[in-house]
């Protein structure tokens, strides 16, 4: 089980407010991703709900107790942090054992259980060797074979990948989400990173200074984004948000066009001029500068051979629209 | 140096070093060069001293004449004692500060030191008379006690800088981990700053190895170690130059040797880190 | 890492070393204070009583006090000075390239491991001994009259024995310092056309800065504390007294624990200035 609610989380650091208030439900088995840009609370959040900070008031329950006052070890989550946090005087086969040893467990209930686990990780060979000895994704691994072997109620990555090159951080991502198919357990994941977010995510909670802006599924947020900030925020390449005379015609104060949502075409639309090309093949993304909506970026099939300084018309698909009031939020 | 330097410059300099080095080091040397001579050879001139016979009768004569492995044992116990015991007094106090620091971290710290500052001489009188009362005067037990007192805010000080230097999230992750408090700071802090806590240990017990206030005045012969032992030489009655070599020789020779090992931390240490 | 709990735990791991040093503290001064204030003479148990201020007064003008206030002051100056500018000057040349760099640093650090009555007498014997010291064996050679120095000039001998067992500090400390200047900074700066006099005041002695003043603190509290190397070579007398040294003699020979005590006072409250002082510098020195 692993089922974790929020009721009114508030943490201040001092004076700053750093989360005025959270309510948020958790399901058993789910994984969810705090995204949001660096800064906004990420951490604070997830270190509330481990109990390595106190929470200022408001309350969080754990599979329905109250877990608000206890302490970090009798709360039964594992965590994964940013920069692994590996016993640097331990063999790997002790790091992952600690937790178990200081559960009390016997010797050979330990190495059971370690066994196990750095079959699951590929880690058998590496047993002896010490956490300076081993390559960023061999940690990241053994870090995670230490979070597992506890068999937590729910598992906390902070920023898990950010310490690892491009591509191995790829296949980490993969190999969490595997984790997660086959553990089913509840699994907490901090990233900076939309596209992680969306790539792993069964519910993203989108965090802008402490405050939820979003939470959904990685296609209710792509599709129907609740405000500008989140329109803005998932998506690659960004939202185009236009205001102006354009947005007003549609009755709206801002309006969003995802680049890949725009279309050439020969007459009518937006008229302009490429400013930059940059040709990728699969896709072609244009920088282009309009009479009417200013610069927008679009996103082109791999065939398109504009180039800078060529004359192009653009409409928006219809029915991809986002229109957004005065306040920021979405229009129905 | 990324450049190097012409070989006349590295000569002149090496000649320099050298020369000021053997200056420095030359009392030391004398002092261990006379200890292998006899007391009539030992004052005549430099010369005529060193083409004397060498032998170890100085070193013999230091042995029957007093208790030196008393002394010894003594400066052994005081110095090694009082470390151990502050530094158990010490690593939960270097881990809350590091660890869980508050506003007041920074003026804690700097009060300790400053009761570094304190003379000794400001308390000697009830120091004295409570050490009488008490029949902890020329006593193991007593000197141990004040040793420790001594040395604790450096003792907490050399650690705190130590601890700074680990990341709190490893603790952190043996918290998440189950682990106690103390299970904490047995399994994953100390091992973690050993390198830290044993030159913290090395680096004390040559101060406290050293110290010649306390050890002085509350000590007269049970509990002497080394430094008053030395002392007694101040007034001396008839030859003893080669005797005083001897005993100053055997004296200083542990810790000399334990110093050389520690150079490096001595540095970190004794500048709280200021200096690396 | 913040939570109640770990806060309440800091608080409980962090007393036993505030408990003992305050006691430590407290305790044996607030003792000496009371002391100071009391008519208590071991000669004359009979007569007891509040002194008021008398024994500060006793203490304060007599011609000892002032004179033990010079030599105290010339103590931890004068030895402060040639170690520091002797720190400086040697770690300049041991940080030049030159071969044995390891066993003459080995060499250069040894004095500081000496004990304190060691060092004093072997001065005060193999060296200074105007008979069958080293200098006077020299002096002799060249045909000159051996000089007393602890005789004569006890205060600077002592100065001198003194420095000769910091040196090696200053020294080590401003070495260590030396290496991790920047050597990029030094040639940009030549290349800028700064010679080596500029490249020295205007690089390395602000990088130096720092370690100066560690040196400075660290032995400021051991140098207000002298009293072994004073013992044993001169055992005090009007010319090599210092303030530590006036007051433990009367503490421990003197009769008079009162007066005694109010000069303990006296030395506490010198010393809390030259703390103030010298705390105010490294505060800002040492990131806590
Ligand atoms: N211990 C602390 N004391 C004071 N402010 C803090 C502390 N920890 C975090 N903050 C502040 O809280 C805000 C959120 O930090 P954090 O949760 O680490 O952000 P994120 O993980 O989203 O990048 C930041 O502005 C940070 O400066
Ligand atoms: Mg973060």
């Amino acid at each position: 089980m692993g089922q974790i609610t929020l009721n009114a989380v508030r943490k201040c650091f001092g004076e700053v407010d750093v989360i005025p208030s959270i309510d948020l439900r958790i399901e058993d088995g789910e994984f969810v991703v705090f995204v949001g840009p660096s800064g906004c609370g990420k951490s604070t959040l997830l270190r509330l709900i481990a109990g390595l900070e106190d929470v200022t008031s408001g309350g969080i329950t754990i599979d329905g107790t109250d877990a608000t006052e206890l302490p970090p070890a009798k709360r039964g989550l594992a965590m994964v942090f940013q920069s692994y946090a590996l016993y640097p005087h331990m063999s790997v086969r002790k790091n992952i054992a600690f937790p178990l040893k200081m559960a009390g467990m016997t010797p050979e209930q330990q190495e059971a259980k370690v066994q196990s686990a750095a079959k699951v990780l590929n880690l058998t060979n590496y047993l002896d060797r010490r956490p300076g000895q081993l390559s960023g994704g061999q940690r990241q691994r053994v870090a995670i074979g230490r979070a597992i072997v506890r068999e937590p109620k729910a598992f906390l990555f902070d920023e898990p990948l950010s310490n690892l090159d491009a591509a191995l951080r790829v296949n980490m991502r993969q190999e969490i989400t595997e984790l997660h198919q086959s553990l089913k357990t509840t699994m907490i994941y901090v990233t900076h990173d939309q596209v992680e977010a969306m790539t792993m995510a069964d519910k993203i909670v989108v965090l802008n200074a402490g405050r939820i802006e979003q939470v959904g599924s990685p296609l209710t947020l792509y599709e129907h984004p609740a405000n500008t900030f989140v329109a803005g925020f998932i998506g690659s390449p960004k939202m185009n948000l236009i205001t102006g005379i354009e947005a007003e015609k549609l009755g709206a104060t801002t309006i969003g066009v995802r680049p890949e949502h725009l279309d050439i075409v020969d007459s009518g639309g937006w008229s302009g001029v490429v400013g930059l090309s940059e040709h990728l093949g699969s896709d072609t993304f244009l920088k282009v500068g309009t009479k009417e909506v200013g610069t927008i970026n679009v996103r082109a099939g791999g065939g398109i051979t504009l180039r800078h300084g060529d004359a192009v018309r653009l409409a928006p698909r219809p029915g991809k629209v986002h229109r957004f009031g005065s306040d920021g939020k979405a229009l129905s | 140096m990324a450049r190097k330097s012409s070989t006349p410059a590295k000569v002149v300099v090496t000649a320099a070093a050298w020369g000021i080095g053997f200056l420095i080091f030359f009392p030391i040397l004398w002092t261990i060069l006379m200890s292998f001579h006899t007391e009539g050879d030992a004052i005549k001139s430099p010369f005529e001293m060193l083409t004397s016979p060498w032998n170890f009768d100085s070193y013999a004569e230091v042995q029957t004449r007093s208790n030196y492995s008393l002394h010894f044992f003594n400066s052994v116990v005081i110095s090694v004692g009082s470390t151990l015991l502050a530094l158990v007094i010490a690593i939960p106090a270097a881990w809350a500060m590091a660890f869980v620091p508050g506003k007041r971290t920074k003026d804690l710290l700097m009060w300790m030191l400053s009761t570094k500052m304190m003379p000794a001489v400001g308390v000697l009188i009830p120091m004295y008379l409570g050490f009488k009362n008490m029949g902890l005067l020329d006593t193991r037990t007593g000197l141990v006690g004040v040793m420790t007192l001594i040395n604790l805010p450096i003792v907490v000080w050399m650690l705190y800088t130590y601890f700074k230097e680990i990341p709190g999230e490893i603790l952190e992750a043996a918290r998440m981990d189950g682990a106690s408090l103390r299970s904490e700071i047995l399994y994953v802090l100390t091992p973690m700053a050993l390198p830290g806590i044993a030159s913290t240990l090395l680096l004390n017990v040559i101060l406290a190895w050293n110290e010649a206030f306390w050890t002085l005045q509350l000590t007269t012969h049970d509990a002497a170690p080394l430094t008053q032992f030395i002392a007694s030489y101040s007034s001396p009655e008839g030859l003893f130059y080669a005797k005083l070599s001897a005993a100053s020789t055997m004296a200083i020779a542990p810790i000399l040797i334990l110093g050389w090992f520690s150079q490096k931390q001595l540095v970190r240490g004794l500048t709280f880190g200021a200096v690396k | 890492m913040a939570t109640q709990h770990s806060r309440l735990a800091a608080r409980f791991m962090v007393a036993p070393s505030v408990g003992f040093l305050f006691v430590w503290m407290i305790v044996p001064l607030v003792t000496t204070v009371y002391f100071s204030f009391l008519v208590y003479n071991l000669l004359h148990p009979e007569r007891q009583g509040w002194a008021g201020f008398d024994n500060y007064y006793y203490f304060l003008t007599d011609r000892a006090f002032l004179t033990a206030v010079w030599h105290s002051v010339a103590l931890v100056v004068g030895v402060l000075c040639i170690t520091v500018v002797g720190g400086i000057l040697l770690a300049l040349l041991l940080n030049l390239p030159f071969w044995g760099q390891g066993v003459v640093r080995v060499l250069v650090i040894a004095p500081f491991f000496v004990m304190p009555t060691v060092s004093a007498l072997v001065w005060k014997n193999m060296f200074m001994n105007p008979v069958n010291g080293m200098f006077a064996h020299i002096a002799k050679g060249l045909g000159l009259q051996p000089y007393d120095f602890l005789g004569h000039a006890p205060m600077l001998s002592i100065i001198g024995i003194v420095s000769w067992e910091w040196l090696p500090f200053a020294t080590l400390i401003l070495l260590t310092a030396l290496q991790s200047l920047d050597s990029e900074q030094q040639e940009a700066a030549e290349m800028d056309g700064a010679n080596w006099m500029n490249r020295f005041i205007y690089l390395t002695l602000p990088h130096l800065t720092r370690a100066i003043t560690v040196v400075i603190l660290i032995q400021t509290i051991f140098l207000l504390s002298i009293y072994a190397e004073i013992a044993v070579t001169t055992g005090g007398g009007p010319a090599s007294t210092t303030i530590t040294y006036l007051v433990a003699q009367q503490s421990l020979y003197g009769n008079d624990v009162g007066g005694a005590s109010a000069g303990g006072i006296v030395a506490v409250i010198l010393a809390n200035i030259v703390a103030v002082f010298v705390m105010r510098m490294i505060g800002k020195n040492l990131d806590a």
